[in-house]
């Protein structure tokens, strides 16, 4: 069993890994061919930041996750902070299956959905609505929100609520009481809920294709329309580039995770 | 006190009207136009035509439990020698399974066609070993490989989390009362982690049965699933009704699946989430 268990994890983490490993090796491949190499550039980088329609795309990936993960995060956690004070359980039950929705269906259908509501909205004048940035970060917005509710709604349920009932005792008012008591308490729920956000707009494709426009893209959506037809090899560097941020953010997160462990064991000791 | 706690559950309110707005009334929006016609009248022409679509219904249905079961009978013994490892390599083993999914789905599927490619690795491997160059981009089995590549760490994860769960009194009662070792993966490890089993496999079905860059990339065009063709439904608006037709129905289709396996798992449902 022992030997098996030896053999078999490392062939599957290489069998997992092994085509991204490649393409991140042939991004720096002269030739620009899949099937042989021929000397070491940077010539396919160039081209990518060459190409202005990727920068634009990067920033609108940038901007658009910034923005729809903070709306989430806000909305989310007033309504974690409701849902826990609801005395009925029908009707917090029935907010958090309603809230669980985008996160159990397909995202084709999630996106087609959103759509078709758009597609209606644009026909009513004062809205002065139109396919593109307004429409994903709405759509951005709404699958982020089950995700920060998920994380956020575990921790208003495990504090003690006589915390806040002493410091409304000793005089808060119930604003004053959730910010400098309750608010503290969730705030590793409430990060980890905005980075969520944050990752899952920067990766969405599926929904953004249903409700973005062609002259509003993001790097998802850049990268399919790039590989609609023909192989680039821009495309490769993109992709490597995409990981290395990734393992940065990774690196970076986990080492704000310690930071966050340690300043929690001081609090600990203070206590 | 009883008020005060009414008027803090309006703190909920923006979301609620946010789900409203664009949950609820999508749905909404997605059931009438399966019932309507492209004039906007009431019509069961739209469900009634759905039967010309039964092969791609079929197809992806089958490309979807291929996968699914590949990836349990792949998935499941890696979580289970992941669990066995020592407490600090599963930590290195989880971060490294985590990874892939967070690297765009157009990324691991573009890479992997990449490789199969008549112009790829592969083939230049092959012929530089004398071997005949092979033929995979287009097949079903390209698809399939694609959506086992793509979603396996779905089905890896859950199963690890639960199997990391159970108390190793277990594994040591069972092996004291003269279970072997293969004994107890049958009998005692398994029944205990069918929670992660079952997350797992609606993790890695839903996405399968929807895809429509998978079979696009890797199927060569050749392969229409049921999210080929509500995607390519919903480029023109004549076409709406029927895609939100077929859209309806794998909505359903899945939410029944769900519901069935759901039954399976009693109890815990929080059991094996992907949300660490």
């Amino acid at each position: 069993m022992k030997v098996l268990s030896r053999i078999y994890i490392p062939l599957v983490f290489v069998l997992l890994y092994m085509p991204i490993i490649i393409v991140i090796l042939f991004s720096f491949n002269e030739a620009g061919s899949m099937s042989h190499f021929e000397g070491v550039s940077l010539k396919w980088y160039v081209e990518l930041f060459e190409d202005e329609t990727a920068l634009k795309a990067l920033g609108n990936s940038l901007n658009l996750a910034i923005t729809s993960s903070l709306i989430a995060t806000v909305i989310g956690t007033l309504a974690a902070f409701g849902i826990n004070k609801m005395r009925s359980r029908w009707l917090s039950g029935a907010i958090r299956s309603i809230t669980n929705i985008p996160m159990m269906n397909p995202d084709i259908v999630t996106g087609v959905s959103m759509m078709l509501v758009f597609v209606a909205a644009i026909s009513i004048p004062f809205l002065n609505l139109k396919f593109g940035h307004t429409t994903m970060l709405i759509a951005h917005t709404t699958f982020s929100l089950p995700y920060v509710i998920l994380s956020v709604l575990p921790r208003f349920q495990q504090m003690d609520k006589s915390l806040s009932e002493a410091a409304l005792d000793l005089g808060c008012s119930p604003a004053k009481a959730f910010f400098k008591v309750e608010l503290p308490l969730v705030i590793p729920g409430v990060l980890s809920g905005l980075l969520l956000g944050f990752t899952l707009s920067l990766d969405d494709f599926v929904i953004s294709h249903f409700v973005s426009s062609p002259d509003y893209q993001t790097l998802p959506l850049y990268i399919y329309n790039q590989t609609a037809h023909q192989v680039k090899y821009s495309m490769y560097a993109l992709c490597a580039l995409m990981v290395f941020a990734i393992l940065a953010l990774l690196f970076v997160v986990n080492f704000a995770g310690t930071i966050g462990n340690s300043k929690k064991a001081k609090m600990h000791r203070v206590r | 006190m009883r008020k005060k706690s009414f008027i803090e559950g309006f703190a909920a309110i923006p979301h609620v009207v946010w789900l409203i707005l664009f949950v609820i009334l999508p749905l909404v929006f997605v059931v009438y136009f399966a019932f309507t016609g492209p004039d906007g009248s009431f019509s069961f022409e739209n469900v009634a035509n759905l039967s010309r679509y039964g092969h791609i219904f079929v197809l992806s249905i089958c490309f979807a439990l291929i996968s699914t079961v590949i990836c349990l009978l792949i998935g499941y013994p890696l979580a289970y020698f992941m669990s066995k490892t020592k407490p600090k390599t599963q930590k290195m083993l989880v971060i490294l399974l985590m990874l892939p999914m967070w690297i765009s789905l157009l990324i691991r599927t573009y890479s992997l066609m990449a490789i199969l490619d008549n112009g790829g690795l592969l083939n230049s491997l092959l012929e530089s070993l004398g071997i005949t160059r092979v033929h995979i981009v287009g097949t079903p089995g390209a698809v399939i490989l694609g959506m086992v590549y793509d979603f396996l760490p779905y089905m890896v994860l859950p199963i690890y989390t639960s199997l990391s769960k159970l108390d190793i009194k277990y594994y040591e009662a069972a092996n004291d009362l003269g279970a072997g070792n293969c004994k107890t993966l049958f009998k005692v490890a398994f029944p205990l982690s069918l929670p992660g089993v079952i997350s797992g496999i609606t993790m890695v079905f839903v996405p399968s049965i929807s895809t429509f860059y998978i079979s696009q990339k890797l199927g060569g065009g050749l392969f229409d699933l049921i999210g080929d063709t509500i995607e390519r439904e919903f480029q023109n608006v004549s076409t709406y009704n029927i895609g939100a037709a077929i859209s309806l129905v794998m909505m359903i289709l899945i939410l029944i699946s769900v519901a069935v396996m759901n039954h399976f798992s009693e109890g815990d449902d929080n059991e094996g989430g992907i949300i660490v």
